[in-house]
């Protein structure tokens, strides 16, 4: 693993870290579809407990990052650890909540049908679905203000109300680190709030959140880590040290950077 | 004659085929089901067609060893391995070229079944070819089937489901969501796999009876018909069972009833009405229930908007509100409000305003609430007494005044 943390990184000086001590750590990360790589030469560090925001413009490689961290496509090169075992050792300990886009709605399944999905460890094939099985998805369901949902068929949900449905199901797998792709696209404004508490509840009790987000103005109240993409990596850190100016120009090209901070403080 | 066929007393031969064909319905519709769900249904036609070049060859195989050329097990197996030579040629087309997934199903579909009418028609030529009958598992044919084949037939129809019953939550999971599947570690590549193959399996056990035209249909019919009653899986499946039960046994029963009657055709028959009738009349998702709805909203905008009128003091025009109020006992035929309407019409106004001054308020209570007005709710369905109590006092106080 040493030899990784000396991979050069371009235009960006860190100090070497090691990867066993992160939640997720991801070294010289390069995804391509065909082509051009989408993504190039990332590294990254998720330390437990922590609440990373990953930016960028559109077509940055932000959810490309995400779902090639977890495997979802492959990857040209790279290595993804999960608190220093390879991926796929440490399944159980990452959850995913997918964009919604990529669901069919009108799926024969009921709210608390797809919370169960996040139980299927337990479940295995065969096993029978339990009361303490059914409490425990109904618990997560709770966490995000749906209970009085569970026997809806997913598709007479608003937006917003599936996505917290996607949470729950995260919820349920009680992981260590929880990945989101996008989680407040298209949501009203009560979903995003009860997300967001949800998510720091989660970072509060030590797990580690990683998600892929779009609204710059939100990133400071939400996140205390920031991820700046654009093809390869532009900052990365505490908010408050890498989510600048410079950087947000590299990202997105002064204008827009610019235009993004002066919502953010008025 | 009609009613002996549904009552099994045909006797032996058709009981037989009743109970092969109700078995393959069954294994069909539940394992359609899982094809229906994770949108690959025209997969099945392929596989299907291709199954029809590994029937001739295994004919001529089994000829040229000196066997009976028509015994079925041994073209079972060679339709098996021809559909899923089939098979493994779409999925490559599919991965390592940029041909869609329907444009290989189309390429080897027509393909293999031109590859196999050659070889049937060849076949026919033949000395030892003249009777084989081998067109006949085309459209099914249940005429002389054998007390073997039957048990074939069931053994093969139990074994698939067995199997689709040990890997349904997996193969649910890959239908709803592969991305997630995947992160929890489910093999994508093997679980597809795995279902293609038990509906290769359905196709090769159903040859016989349904043919290899018209298979795809009991794939296919049962579980779209079953989504029409349930919004559960785990129902739709059993469902898709039952119809594809039900299809077979009468379908096979009624092709008992005359000798040259192909059973296939009156499978699949039976399956579309089974499906016509669940698309007229399933409550949730039927043409008729969507019709009634759509009736019912209509009255009730009108009346709320009658109503409104009404309690403005204004005179209500059109001429459909005015005959739904006169009916509700709210206005008499005169269009002048009852008593009734005219209490209806002021709790009309009241909710009016109530949201009015909610449109007013920030905050995500309000915001939230406010979504769901679409007219027509109530609010004091939404609200506690208390907070309707609370709400009706911000009205109270004059405009513009804040505490």
């Amino acid at each position: 693993m040493a030899s990784l943390d000396l991979i050069a990184e371009d235009g960006v000086t860190r100090p070497a870290t090691d990867p066993a001590g992160q939640a997720l750590a991801l070294r010289g990360m390069t995804v391509s579809y065909g082509g051009a790589p989408a993504v190039f030469s990332v590294d990254a560090d998720m330390p437990p407990g922590t609440m990373t925001a990953i930016i960028g413009p559109n077509g940055a490689g932000k959810s490309t990052l995400l779902k090639a961290a977890l495997g979802l496509i492959p990857r040209v090169s790279g290595v993804v650890t999960v608190f220093g075992r390879p991926i796929p050792e440490a399944r159980d300990r990452i959850a995913y909540v997918p964009q919604r886009a990529s669901i069919d709605w009108d799926f024969p399944t009921r709210v608390i049908d797809v919370v169960m999905m996040g139980l299927y460890r337990e479940l295995g094939l065969l096993g029978r679905v339990r009361a303490r099985h059914r409490d425990a998805a109904l618990d997560c369901l709770r966490q995000v203000g749906m209970e009085d949902f569970a026997p809806r068929q997913i598709g007479q949900l608003s937006g917003g109300q599936q996505q917290r449905v996607f949470l729950a199901r995260a919820l349920a797998q009680k992981a260590d680190i929880v990945l989101l792709d996008e989680p407040f696209a298209g949501v009203d404004a009560a979903t995003e709030a009860a997300i967001v508490a949800v998510l720091k509840g989660l970072r509060d009790a030590g797990r580690t959140v990683v998600a892929v987000h779009h609204d710059l103005s939100t990133v400071a109240d939400y996140f205390d880590r920031v991820l700046i993409l654009n093809r390869r990596k532009l900052a990365e850190g505490p908010v408050a040290e890498a989510f600048t100016e410079a950087a947000l120009s590299a990202a997105y090209g002064g204008r827009l950077a610019t235009a993004a901070r002066d919502r953010n403080a008025g | 004659m009609l009613l002996d066929a549904l009552t099994l007393s045909l006797g032996y031969n058709a009981t037989l085929v009743a109970v092969g064909a109700t078995l393959l319905g069954i294994a069909a519709g539940v394992t359609g089901t899982f094809l229906y769900l994770r949108k690959r249904a025209l997969l099945s036609d392929a596989i299907s067609h291709a199954t029809l070049p590994g029937v001739g060859l295994a004919f001529l195989v089994m000829v040229a060893f000196g066997g009976d050329g028509r015994a079925l097990p041994g073209l079972l197996v060679g339709s098996a391995l021809s559909a899923a030579l089939g098979l493994i040629l779409v999925q490559a087309l599919t991965r390592h070229t940029r041909l869609s997934e329907d444009a290989a199903i189309g390429a080897v579909l027509s393909v293999f079944f031109g590859a196999g009418i050659v070889l049937l028609t060849v076949i026919q030529t033949l000395p030892s070819g003249r009777q084989a009958g081998l067109d006949t598992l085309l459209l099914g044919s249940t005429a002389g089937m054998l007390r073997g084949d039957a048990l074939l037939i069931a053994a093969g129809g139990a074994l698939v489901l067995a199997l689709v019953l040990l890997l349904r939550r997996p193969l649910l999971m890959v239908a709803f969501d592969p991305d997630y599947a995947l992160t929890r570690g489910l093999n994508l590549h093997r679980l597809d796999l795995a279902a293609m193959g038990l509906v290769l399996a359905v196709t090769v056990v159903g040859l016989k009876v349904v043919g290899l035209i018209l298979i795809v249909a009991l794939l296919i019919i049962p579980p779209v018909t079953a989504r029409f009653w349930s919004d559960r899986a785990g129902t739709v499946v059993a469902l898709a069972g039952v119809f594809g039960g039900v299809a077979g046994y009468v379908g096979a029963a009624l092709s008992a009833t005359a000798p040259a009657l192909p059973t296939g055709p009156l499978i699949v028959l039976a399956a579309f009405a089974l499906f016509v009738v669940s698309l007229a009349v399933s409550p949730s998702r039927g043409l008729l229930a969507a019709l009634l709805a759509a009736r019912a909203t209509r009255a009730r905008v009108h009346l709320r908007q009658g109503l409104v009128t009404l309690g403005q003091g204004l005179p209500v025009h059109e001429g459909y509100t005015r005959r739904l109020l006169t009916r509700a006992g709210l206005t008499r035929p005169d269009g002048v409000p009852t008593e009734a309407g005219r209490a209806a019409a002021a709790a009309a106004l009241r909710d009016e305003a109530r949201w009015r001054l909610l449109r007013r308020e920030t905050g995500t209570e309000a915001e939230a609430l406010v979504a769901r007005d679409d007219g027509l709710t109530d609010l004091a369905g939404l609200l506690t007494p208390d907070q309707l109590r609370a709400l009706d006092a911000r009205m109270a106080r004059p405009a513009g005044v804040t505490p």
